[in-house]
């Protein structure tokens, strides 16, 4: 059975809303408890982390790229750089690399 | 620390607007760079262009549309894509909660369902950082310019990604995680709870992926089992003072 895409397109788009909408609109109150605040705090940094190591290894052609870029992006975000120039200067060193690398 | 008090004043609602979309200039570019890849998946999952614009524009989600599409292209049901994009973008359910209380009480129910629009990692992230309370005209300058670019940048990967060299592709994939680390090492090099937990996380992230048992899980599974995981015991073995909302700001 063939799907149709624009059927495939409005169920991601409604899953993905109502995911974002429900918690603003249902949680009208400043959440008092200590632990609910500081676990909500953490949340982005353990899951942006998760989401980045050791995916960006698969993400090149070869892992010791992928690498670099970890190491590098680190470095740049590290003295300050802003979002953009992180992901250039990954891109960068991975497209370096990979020149001399991968013939 | 003093919260600033949110204001319905015209002429603050102007500047936090601009504010917004000074500061998602580079995500907008960003975006641009990373849904050209995600745009290249579109189209071996059989997307057209116009599909893949219009998919980026009402999901505004990488992880989550990247899941969904690969699915698509092996002509999953329709259950099995919603249940993906749920536990691909679970995380954003969790920014959702985190942002409700960024936010002051008194935010109409428009505004909420306004900005939950483009909860993303990068909005998000800027709009936590954000002293005080968030005016929601911040988030709609950050969203003006942020969202097309991730829905044209889509497009044109879509349109133009067969033609790239491999080698390119391989470059532009590595933005997404640019973006990532750009959000936390920052956050980390002034709070040593928050650098321990990212290493943490990149230390178990990794076991996770090659411990029998676990491994067997599904990686968008894994990212949220870890992230409610990690995120429990750091809130349970450092909680965060009241005022500290904002502390990492510079």
């Amino acid at each position: 059975m063939s799907h149709n895409i624009y059927l495939y397109i409005l169920i991601m788009a409604g899953v993905s809303y109502l995911i974002r909408v429900l918690p603003l609109t249902l949680i009208r109150k400043e959440i008092r408890n200590p632990f609910v605040r500081s676990f909500l705090y953490y949340v982005p940094y353990v899951t942006l982390a998760v989401m980045t190591f050791p995916a960006i290894l698969d993400a090149t052609q070869s892992p010791i790229s992928g690498a670099i870029a970890l190491i590098c992006g680190i470095a740049v975000a590290w003295f300050g750089g802003s979002l953009f120039q992180v992901a250039v200067a990954c891109c960068g060193v991975v497209f370096l690399f990979e020149l001399f690398l991968i013939h | 620390m003093k919260h600033s008090v949110y204001s319905l004043d015209k002429s603050d609602n102007r500047k936090e607007f601009v504010s917004g979309m000074r500061d998602a200039i580079p995500i907008a570019l960003g975006y641009l760079a990373v849904s050209f890849s995600l745009g290249i998946m579109a189209k071996k999952a059989g997307l057209n262009p116009f599909q893949s614009f219009l998919a980026s524009l009402t999901c505004n989600a990488s992880a989550g549309e990247y899941a969904a599409f690969s699915l698509i292209m092996v002509q999953a049901s329709y259950v099995e894509v919603a249940i993906m994009t749920l536990i691909a973008n679970a995380r954003y359910l969790l920014m959702s909660c985190a942002l409700s209380q960024k936010v002051t009480a008194q935010t109409s129910v428009f505004h909420r369902m306004a900005i939950a629009y483009d909860v993303t990692d990068e909005i998000f992230a800027i709009s936590v950082s954000r002293p005080g309370y968030l005016n929601p005209n911040y988030s709609y300058g950050a969203i003006t310019l942020a969202a097309p670019a991730w829905a044209i940048g889509t497009a044109l990967g879509c349109m133009a990604g067969n033609l790239m060299p491999s080698r390119l592709v391989s470059a532009f994939g590595v933005a997404l995680y640019g973006m990532f680390l750009a959000i936390i090492i920052p956050v980390g090099r002034k709070n040593k709870v928050v650098l321990g937990i990212v290493v943490l996380s990149f230390v178990l992230s990794y076991l996770s992926g090659v411990l029998p048992g676990i491994s067997q899980v599904a990686s968008g599974t894994r990212t949220i089992i870890l992230t409610v995981a990690i995120s429990a015991v750091a809130a349970l073995l450092f909680p965060r003072p009241e005022d500290e909302e904002v502390a990492h700001e510079s």
